[in-house]
């Protein structure tokens, strides 16, 4: 399996990396039953290790220059730091109680983490691993994303059901839109034109134009439907868009299924059946694969991207949460 | 704390009025009304000072962090009355000009203090189980965030099937209260095909709740009460009166599995539930209140998180526009139970799952798999709308 370098220029931000020989990428993978992380080769796809991470790990990222992986440990109210090659852990981050998402700054020095229970959203700084900020928001703050000029971080409050635009340069709030119920989730299209939010109980992806004139504003919601699943199980978590903007994968949790949107036409072009309780996803940095954890069948599925077919499953630790994956 | 909250509404509306939303104020009222309590049988069941408040100003805080970003101010006023009392304090909340009104009261005081205020009252019964006020009693003011004695019934009879415990047992209190809740019982069975094998009627012969080493003769009472009964795979208590549904497991003649009243028993929420995102619920909560969630709090929680999504979403505060809204398609509602929740427009009530607890983990939510509806496969929990007496909604 060759790993074609001409897609790693535009390849999204918090795996950006260098070019380098195409070699296997490791997959982690976060178990949060098991307080494991998996670590799956990219060229095998076998599970080649798995070790300690921590109480209830969940939220995952690999640091930009592949050397480090964070691990929100949601239990221990800490976000650990482990060596990619020895998986040893190295240190700890503050990152205020019950961590679950954060995004990373493309620089890598940034940290801006979800605290679920605080109503708060904590920027690290991953060098000094000291906290820069805490931000009030909504409540119940989950999802994270950061827009592809850094200049806004977005988190989603899943009980207040906003989307906040926090401004990077002064941490505040500069705006707000109102979604459907539970918002899980934010990416954006890496040209900056659109953020995508999920509402898993709500059922919906909402369309945001963050450039539009008078300030971010709500475009259209997609929705799902698929013959034989009941509309309430149709619950997006995870999402991912792929680097040429052109196909948006959204997990449906308890339905099973990856949904993929025409990121131009926003519809549902097809769903691809994976693993139990589809919950997040990540690329590897080619992006010729999609990696999504499945709670419930303890495992993760392989995505052709270009196909937009399954094309193997790996059984992981307990209840996987949460997916990263090394740069080139 | 409340010009606190006035402050920072002033502040964020600097940005709602850039972007062309007015300030909103939101004013409603908790009126729960106290009857005296025998007391119950387990501690567990104490029933605290500001039972139902503490939910309630859980959900005020939820509430106002979003009003914070859109210019709302949500204010609430708990108030707590004797049955005496409640026809004077509420006409007081009304001549203070009350027009959203959550009520914690029994449903004959429920429809008293509903028809006192008027169709122009939006009413929300957080705690009455009672079917009457949802069928023949119903009243177009008055929606139903409590699940009804039918829709826990069914969500019960409902595990029971999918264990295939056909054979019921069932055991029922001698007050009218468990009565009614024995006929919710027998209705369930009949519905998903249970068989009521054997009944049994458990006299209340008053006293005292507890003695000293009270267990040495419950332990002999119990067995000996439910000897001879037709082979059964479950016993199902009926016991609203709290009498002796708690005694029935492990004290059995014949050992089988007790749901209901006592054992595994049908609720809207407990202090243990941690999925669908619950653990902040609880955590939140036990943060402001210091102690755990029982029912009550959080059904007025979600009664004023009713109103709450439905103010922000429709941007006002008139009872009969978020009536309409309320019970619309558009109203959706997260409520830590791994679906939104929304309301029968033909009789108020809520849909909602309900949880099965053991009162310490959740053992089960209902409705249970394989139960369709064609409409939501919540509606397959309670009276549906083919067997409504209810006349007081559009159709």
């Amino acid at each position: 399996m060759q790993r074609p370098i001409q897609f790693i220029a535009s390849i999204c931000v918090a795996t950006l990396g260098f070019a380098a020989p195409a070699a296997a990428n490791k997959v982690f993978v976060s178990n949060e039953r098991g307080n494991t992380i998996t670590v799956i080769d990219s060229d095998s796809w076998e599970a080649i290790a798995e070790f300690p991470g921590g109480n209830r790990p969940r939220g995952i990222g690999v640091s930009p220059d592949g050397k480090y992986l964070y691990v929100c440990a949601s239990d221990d109210d800490t976000i650990r730091v482990f060596d990619t090659e020895t998986y040893e852990e190295v240190w700890t981050l503050p990152s205020g109680p019950d961590p679950e998402l954060f995004t990373i700054h493309p620089t890598g020095e940034l940290l801006y983490i979800a605290n679920e229970d605080d109503n708060l959203v904590t920027v690290v700084d991953t060098q000094s691993r000291t906290v820069v900020a805490e931000i009030p928001v909504g409540v119940e703050p989950e999802g994270m994303a950061i827009s592809p000029d850094a200049t806004f971080v977005i988190n989603t409050s899943e009980t207040t059901n906003m989307a906040h635009f926090i401004d990077t340069s002064d941490y505040q709030i500069k705006h707000n839109i109102l979604v459907d119920q539970r918002p899980r989730y934010a990416v954006y299209t890496d040209d900056g034109t659109k953020l995508f939010v999920s509402s898993e109980i709500g059922g919906t992806v909402s369309v945001i134009d963050p450039l539009a004139a008078n300030g971010p504003e709500l475009t259209t919601k997609i929705g799902f439907e698929v013959a034989g699943v009941q509309p309430e199980w149709l619950q997006p978590v995870g999402m991912k868009v792929t680097a040429d903007n052109k196909w948006l994968f959204v997990a449906l949790g308890p339905a099973n299924r990856v949904a993929v949107v025409d990121v131009e036409s926003l519809e549902v072009v097809d769903y691809i059946l994976v693993g139990q309780r589809v919950w997040q996803m990540e690329f590897t940095p080619g992006q010729e694969f999609l990696i999504t954890t499945n709670g419930n069948s303890n495992d993760v599925t392989v995505i052709d991207v270009a196909r937009q077919q399954a094309i193997k499953s790996i059984q992981v630790g307990r209840q996987p949460w949460g997916v990263a994956v090394t740069p080139d | 704390m409340m010009v606190f909250a006035r402050l920072i509404a002033a502040f964020t509306c600097l940005f709602c009025s850039a972007l062309g939303v007015a300030a909103l104020d939101i004013n409603a009222v908790v009126l729960r009304v106290d009857y005296s309590q025998i007391m119950p049988i387990s501690r567990y069941d104490l029933i605290p000072d500001d039972l139902g408040f503490a939910g309630g100003k859980l959900a005020d805080e939820d509430n106002q962090t979003t009003g914070n970003f859109m210019g709302m101010t949500f204010n609430t006023n708990y108030v707590a009355a004797t049955p005496e009392e409640t026809d004077a304090v509420l006409d007081e909340l009304l001549a203070n000009g009350t027009t959203l009104l959550v009520v914690m009261a029994n449903a004959e005081d429920l429809l008293k203090i509903t028809d006192r205020a008027g169709p122009d009252v939006l009413v929300i019964n957080a705690t009455a189980r009672d079917m009457s006020v949802r069928d023949d009693q119903c009243r177009a003011n008055l929606l139903h965030v409590a699940p009804s004695e039918m829709m826990l019934a069914d969500a019960v009879v409902q595990f029971a099937m999918w264990k295939q415990w056909r054979e019921v047992f069932l055991i029922q209190g001698s007050n009218p209260a468990d009565r009614t809740l024995g006929d919710a019982y027998r209705r369930a069975a009949n519905k998903f095909g249970a068989q009521v094998v054997e009944e049994r009627e458990f006299e209340d012969t008053g006293g005292s709740r507890r003695t000293d080493t009270g267990h040495v003769l419950v332990q002999r009472q119990i067995p000996v009460f439910t000897q001879n009964a037709e082979d059964h795979d479950v016993v199902i208590a009926a016991d609203n009166s709290d009498l002796f549904a708690l005694y029935l497991p492990f004290h059995l003649w014949t050992p089988r599995p007790v749901m209901g009243s006592g054992g595994l028993r049908p609720v809207t929420m407990h202090a243990a539930h941690e999925a669908w995102g619950a653990t902040q619920f609880q955590r939140r909560f036990e943060e402001a209140s210091g102690r755990f969630v029982q029912e009550a709090d959080y059904e007025v929680w979600l009664s004023l998180r009713v109103i709450g999504e439905a103010v922000i979403r429709i941007n006002a505060a008139d009872p009969a526009a978020l009536r309409d809204y309320i019970l619309s398609d558009e109203f959706e509602l997260a409520a830590f139970k791994g679906r939104k929740v929304n309301f029968r427009p033909w009789n108020g009530q809520l849909r909602q799952p309900v949880l099965l607890t053991d009162s310490k983990i959740t053992v089960s939510v209902s409705p249970q798999d394989g139960y369709l509806h064609q409409v939501s496969t919540l509606d397959t929990l309670g009276l549906d709308q083919p067997e409504s007496a209810c006349n007081a909604f559009a159709k």
